[in-house]
């Protein structure tokens, strides 16, 4: 029996990608798995066209891989396209929250500031499918059938959400309790269902040891997140990642409240070490006290540039294999980056020599959500709002070389009452133990008693031996 | 303490609108400490100023008779400012409730969008009449146009507010209803009523849980939209029976709006849409036009 994973899907994994070295400096990897059984999916739209991408992730037996995905209107065979999982991994990384670095200057003489940053990119996947036969007699109509890539894909049209249920239990989808009554809606809301599995063989002829995402372009009014099916069966609260590109700006829930991630705080060094952690427990903390009712915002840029960047822009090229039809093929030369507000101004220059799309935004929505936090599907419509936010932790590292000028000693009385602010930032935002924090800090280079490096040796040795 | 408390409770009982400023107001000031996309004070200080402004310009355009000009003067009296005759014939009170709606439902990404959407909401209100009423309500006439004038720059966020504040605002809207026992009240229960069985209706035939359809009736743009723009006395048919086929109109359109073809500020251009029924209505059912104050 292949086990149904809903639209969107359940099952999936979001492992982070490895840091980003920004700007020459490489600082540390965010390799843990972040967030279990979450979704990524990308949706491009503009006007009435929409172009839906699921991505996938999927670890388990290929032959057991199955979804249904209702949509709103039939799918032709050209409607759908095999992507690059690539391409997702790349404006997943690009879009994820940040982690930047500071170098404080010499207390008495300016030095050069760098900054680095890593990003903690989530990735995810899918799955479920179909099959053929008693169809009519069930009152379910295979509107089309055809192979893409390694999917097997059916659109079926349904008059009875029982025949339906009994139509694809027969082929040996698993459908979730309660799957029934989700379907029915579905049908009278005129909606049809894109259902995929995977052809073994094309799977082997491909050469590929993981299942790539799926495209689905359509003409429609609606802009929706079809989440019903994918809440039957979950247990416990679920995660999806929703990246959209649009041609006019920031993509917002119309039936679900949207916060925006906590951003810009000073956070300890130690966190560098540990910034998927981090990243995991400061979510789960949001989340919860939204009741798990909200849609956190954790990027909206301007396609055009980025700063910092967590990866470098996604070409044009490719933001148009997910769907951006409207970004044309000329490429167009990247305009100066802009210093974010608040930002200290940056001594090396971060352009980045990439042909810049034209006209994109992209938004990144992370929810996690149960049946009862998100009842209904997700609604979305496409604002005009074009207002830059990112996800962004900002670790300063103290001066550790040698200072006793007068403006040391001033620098140095200030640290511990600094790193105090760090600690209970870091424990507000992630409810992690003061006291836990305040150790790992002291071992991780921010220690409350820091002195200034004073030079020992005799003051001739320091004369002569410079 | 009855005594302190007694002349600002005796005001804002004196006219519906107080109320309802008190409530709008508390409820903007708790979204600009607290919300991620509330507003921005320049927003607010520059919507609030141009409805009035542009309230005052009308009124000395066209003084009209405000029959609520005498419990202004009142008060003015007493502090014995003297100001011309137009100004005091100048209600500052709906201007104020115009603009606070409008800081609460518009969103756009130019902030001369704000004055702009002000003036045509106020403009609306004096150029646009028939007999002794206006046609549209002030700002929900700004919305609409907003959207269709500027539809790269405008845009209306309807599930802004998280199910709390959803609670406490319904709570003080309707406390508004009670207290002010103003009698155009039912307007606002009336059109909740006619939205909440279509989407009761839509959830039983789809067979979905009870949570959807309350989950849908949680929107904050839904309430100032049922008790602070349909339920303007001044743009509604005056005979009840009048204003029940005109809560159900604007239910049954708006919900075809937003289901059928997925318009997702369904509410206000259905509003804009009955609103022009009302003179029609008023000229088969006649009743006695509404005054503000006389609740």
């Amino acid at each position: 029996m292949k086990v149904l994973s809903s639209f969107l899907f359940v099952m999936m994994l979001m492992t982070s990608a490895p840091a980003q070295a920004f700007c020459g400096f490489y600082v540390a990897k965010a390799d843990a798995d972040l967030f279990n059984e979450a979704s990524k999916v990308v949706l491009a739209r503009h006007e009435d066209r929409t172009v839906i991408t699921m991505a996938n992730d999927y670890k388990g037996e290929v032959s057991e891989f199955a979804i249904v995905v209702p949509v709103p209107t039939i799918i032709k065979k050209s409607q759908v396209n095999i992507a690059d999982s690539k391409i997702i991994d790349h404006l997943d990384a690009y879009s994820a929250p940040r982690l930047v670095e500071y170098y404080d200057s010499d207390p008495c003489q300016m030095v050069m500031r760098r900054e680095m940053m890593m990003s903690a990119a989530p990735m995810a996947v899918m799955e479920d499918a179909a099959g053929a036969s008693s169809a009519k007699a069930l009152g379910v109509t295979i509107e089309e059938s055809y192979t893409v890539g390694e999917y097997d894909i059916l659109i079926l049209s349904a008059e009875q959400s029982d025949g339906l249920f009994q139509w694809l239990n027969q082929e040996g989808y698993k459908l979730p309790d309660g799957a029934e009554k989700v379907l029915r809606s579905y049908i009278k809301q005129e909606m049809k269902f894109f259902v995929a599995k995977v052809n073994l063989d094309e799977f082997d002829k491909s050469g590929y040891t993981f299942l790539r995402p799926i495209s689905v372009a359509y003409e429609h009014e609606k802009f929706m997140l079809p989440i019903r099916l994918g809440t039957l069966n979950a247990k416990g609260p679920q995660d999806l990642i929703l990246m959209t590109i649009t041609k006019k700006g920031r993509v917002e829930p119309t039936n679900y409240r949207t916060v925006k991630i906590p951003t810009g705080e000073d956070i300890p060094l130690f966190v560098a070490d540990e910034f998927g952690d981090f990243y995991k427990a400061m979510f789960e903390k949001q989340a919860r006290e939204e009741d798990y009712k909200a849609v956190f915002l954790e990027y909206a840029w301007d396609m055009a540039w980025c700063d910092p960047c967590a990866a470098d822009p996604v070409p044009p090229e490719d933001l148009r294999k997910l769907g951006a039809w409207w970004i044309e093929d000329t490429p167009e030369i990247q305009p100066l980056p802009r210093p974010m507000p608040g930002q200290p101004p940056r001594v090396m220059p971060q352009i980045m020599p990439v042909p810049a799309p034209v006209n994109s935004f992209i938004t990144r929505m992370h929810m996690r959500y149960t049946g009862e936090s998100f009842p209904e599907d997700i609604m979305l419509q496409v604002t005009d709002d074009r207002e830059n936010f990112q996800g962004r932790y900002v670790m300063r590292h103290p001066f550790t070389g040698e200072a006793k000028c007068e403006a040391a000693t001033d620098y140095f009385e200030t640290l511990p009452e600094r790193f105090e602010r760090e600690a209970k930032t870091l424990a507000n935002l992630t409810g992690w133990k003061i006291a836990d924090i305040r150790t790992k800090m002291r071992d991780g280079g921010q220690p409350f008693d820091i002195q200034p490096k004073v030079d020992e040796r005799p003051w001739w040795e320091q004369m002569w031996n410079e | 303490m009855g005594a302190v408390i007694r002349p600002v409770g005796t005001f804002l009982f004196t006219d519906a609108r107080h109320l309802q400023i008190a409530t709008l107001s508390s409820l903007l000031l708790f979204l600009l400490f607290f919300h991620d996309f509330a507003p921005d004070i320049k927003v607010v200080f520059m919507t609030v100023l141009s409805a009035l402004i542009a309230q005052i310009f009308f009124c000395w355009v066209f003084i009209f008779n405000h029959r609520d000009a005498e419990a202004q003067s009142f008060y003015l009296k007493k502090l014995r400012v003297s100001v011309p005759l137009w100004l005091i014939k100048t209600d500052f009170r709906s201007p104020f409730i115009t603009s606070l709606s409008l800081c609460l439902l518009l969103k756009a990404n130019a902030l001369w969008v704000f004055p702009l959407a002000a003036l045509a909401a106020i403009g609306s209100k004096f150029l646009i009449r028939h007999k002794d009423k206006h046609i549209f309500n002030p700002a929900n006439f700004a919305i609409v146009a907003g959207l269709i004038v500027f539809p790269d720059l405008v845009w209306v966020s309807p599930g802004q507010w998280g199910a709390d504040i959803w609670l406490g605002f319904a709570l003080a809207a309707a406390a508004v209803l009670v207290l002010s026992t103003a009698r155009r009240g039912d307007m606002a229960l009336l059109f909740l009523g006619f939205w909440g069985a279509l989407l009761l209706g839509r959830a039983l035939w789809l067979g979905d849980p009870l949570e959807i359809p309350l989950h849908q009736f949680q929107s904050g743009a839904l309430l100032i939209f049922a008790f602070f723009m349909i339920s303007d006395p001044k743009t509604t048919p005056d005979h009840l029976l009048g204003r029940v086929m005109f809560a159900a109109a604007t239910a049954l359109l708006a919900f075809t709006l937003q289901f059928e073809f997925q318009v997702r500020e369904a509410l206000f251009y259905a509003l804009f849409a009955t609103c022009v029924s009302v003179p029609f209505i008023d000229s088969v059912l006649k009743a006695k036009t509404y005054q503000w104050g006389n609740a």
